[in-house]
């Protein structure tokens, strides 16, 4: 009967959905008289790659050291491949570039490696570990001391820290705020390899082409809140055609009109298209466009780009954020002028 | 047992970075000096006024100078320890050398206890190769052996052990340059109270004789420095003396008592203990 049970209990679980790499929820930290993170809330899947983005200053460092249990949050909760953030135990397949990155400088690279192998509890052998030097294009630093890295080969030997351990996490901040141009491409590989092996990524970064490149989805914080967070389909909303017509006919005109809301500006046409992308759309609109006679002298997709996408929630968010304060203004000067009355 | 494991590491590579620093060889370079020194004074003592010396005097001065020699060692030993303990936790802090290294699945007490460990370890490998060798010097030099070589090379190791905890919990709320001053400044000060207590003792002026004993209890490094000195030095001569070196800062007149070791203990094991609170609540 117990073994049955035990058994019904076991398919129970194993039928669960998977839990999240990374859960938080309600997260708050505030520093003197800053509130640095207020009320934050994302997830990141099993295998997605999740960028956060914001200016400087809005916390996204702060809410992934919350998640790594590095600073203590004021309140809410934060859960790591199914446990406790608090607890260490949630750490074991964790990997973490911090954005602060240094280490011991009086130790080889190789070295750095095997000391945070061991700390993990992992059981990595040396070449798995020189592999991983190699992937980021240290193999042949190996043996140096980390003291006479330049800090481009230091952000290299971090992301291998982050890497060596094989981990089902991995939460890179700011990753390539000191590489070169080659380097960049590199992590963008690496987080895209790291993508199709099924290990979550949450990258935080400054730059925006290289969230919009690699991630799933996106979580857009702003003085401490989350401000907009979605696929980025669904950041970017509606995508755009942008069209140079000549002798354009009555019916062709027609034609577009009926594709999507119509925007002219002289000869070219910017037609909005549907949100989710097929195959027929836009070849069959100028299949009948060449039918009906129309001379097409440009067809071009034209695509809000995350970072036009950013800067207007930004904007919006702060022009709202002043008008409420210039509200919570009057409002104290009302009560005020009440009081003096009195 | 990952937590051991955590432990061990930790100890090993905090014992890495003192040899990788050149700590070591600054050591050992101050050491050899130090021991150089003091064999030639050892022999010149021998040589220019040994034949004036009754034995007991003789082993008096042997005493006194072997006490001056290991103060050199035991301050030479904390000022080391201080210094190292304050850059390996809250200069890792600040670097951000401890992100990475928290962000492991360890424990922050973990990390807190390896460094300690290692410290430890260090501080006392040192305080008992250099001790041993100038117990050696000595005697070579004038024939002088202390009664209690290894009470008083552990009572130093356990006093360097006291600064460097307390170097440990500076270095979790102050900056690493700032714990270093602290924990020497402390030590000083103790040492100098206890100066002035034994002093007091000596007129018989009861109150200033508290100054050492309750400096004493505050930091137990100067109680333990006296149970040191006192394993050194030769207690027969010291009593055939008389009362004329009462009040001495290089001869001791008691040995421990068992109740001031537990409370040197309990003390280490207490700052350990509001380190690692200080430490687990610490925003990175």
């Amino acid at each position: 009967m117990t073994g049955q049970n035990t058994r019904d209990a076991a398919r129970l679980v194993a039928d669960l959905p998977p839990t999240p790499a990374a859960w938080c929820s309600g997260l708050r930290k505030g520093y003197r008289r800053r509130q640095a993170v207020d009320d934050v809330s994302f997830q990141v899947g099993r295998g997605e790659v999740v960028g956060l983005l914001g200016p400087n200053g809005a916390g996204k460092t702060t809410v992934i050291k919350m998640l790594l249990g590095l600073v203590t949050p004021d309140a809410g909760e934060a859960m790591l491949l199914g446990r406790p953030a608090r607890e260490p135990a949630a750490r074991v397949g964790v990997g973490y570039l911090p954005e602060l990155f240094r280490y011991q400088p009086w130790l080889t690279a190789a070295e750095v490696l095997t000391l945070h192998v061991r700390l993990a509890g992992a059981n990595v052998p040396r070449r798995e570990q020189r592999d991983c030097l190699e992937l980021v294009g240290l193999a042949d630093r190996a043996g140096d001391r980390v003291g006479g890295f330049s800090k481009g080969m230091q952000q290299r030997l971090g992301l291998a820290v982050a890497l060596v351990a094989r981990p089902e996490l991995v939460v890179l901040d700011e990753p390539t705020s000191a590489l070169d141009p080659l380097g960049r491409a590199d992590v963008r590989d690496i987080v895209l390899s790291l993508k199709s092996r099924g290990v979550a990524v949450l990258l935080n970064s400054h730059l925006i082409g290289e969230v919009e490149r690699v991630c799933d989805r996106a979580v857009i914080l702003d003085h401490g809140r989350v401000v907009a967070s979605g696929t980025l389909a669904e950041l970017l909303g509606t995508r755009e055609l942008r069209l140079r017509l000549t002798d354009l006919t009555p019916a062709a005109e027609a034609r577009l009109t009926a594709t999507g809301t119509v925007n002219r500006q002289g000869d070219w046409f910017t037609v909005a298209l549907p949100a989710v992308e097929d195959d027929t759309t836009v070849p069959d609109l100028v299949r009948d466009l060449a039918a009906a006679g129309v001379r097409l002298h440009a067809v071009e997709p034209a695509r809000i780009s995350l970072e036009q996408r950013l800067l207007g929630i930004l904007r919006a968010e702060n022009a709202r954020a002043e008008s409420e304060n210039a509200e919570n203004k009057s409002a104290g000067n009302k009560s005020a002028e009440n009081g003096s009355t009195r | 047992m990952t937590t051991v494991r955590t432990v061990l590491t930790i100890a090993a590579l905090t014992l890495r970075e003192a040899s990788r620093r050149r700590v070591l060889w600054a050591l050992a370079v101050l050491t050899v000096a130090l021991l150089g020194l003091s064999a030639w004074g050892f022999s010149r003592l021998l040589a220019e006024s040994g034949v004036d010396l009754t034995s007991g005097q003789a082993r008096l001065v042997a005493s006194q100078l072997l006490n001056l020699v290991m103060f050199g060692f035991s301050l030479i030993a904390a000022l080391g320890t201080a210094f190292l303990t304050g850059p390996t936790l809250s200069g890792e802090t600040e670097s951000g050398i401890a992100l990475s290294v928290l962000a492991r699945p360890i424990r922050r007490s973990a990390l807190l206890l390896g460094k300690w460990l290692g410290l430890v370890a260090f501080g006392s490998g040192f305080i008992v190769v250099a001790g041993l060798a100038q117990c050696l010097v000595v005697l070579w030099t004038v024939d002088y052996w202390p009664p209690q070589p290894v009470t008083a090379l552990a009572l130093l190791a356990a006093q360097t052990t006291v600064l460097l905890t307390l170097g440990l919990l500076l270095s979790t709320v102050i900056s690493p340059m700032a714990s270093g001053v602290v924990a020497v400044g402390l030590f000083g000060a103790t040492w100098v109270a206890g100066v002035v207590g034994g002093l007091g003792a000596a007129l018989g002026n009861e109150g200033v004789a508290r100054v050492g004993t309750v400096s004493r209890v505050l930091l137990p490094t100067d109680g333990l420095w006296r149970g040191a000195m006192h394993g050194f030095q030769d207690a027969a001569a010291l009593a055939d003396a008389g009362p004329g070196f009462d009040g001495f800062p290089f001869l001791s007149q008691s040995a421990l008592s068992p109740a001031y070791l537990a409370w040197a203990a309990l003390w280490v094991a207490m700052i350990w203990g509001l380190a690692a609170t200080s430490f687990a609540r610490k925003d990175l």
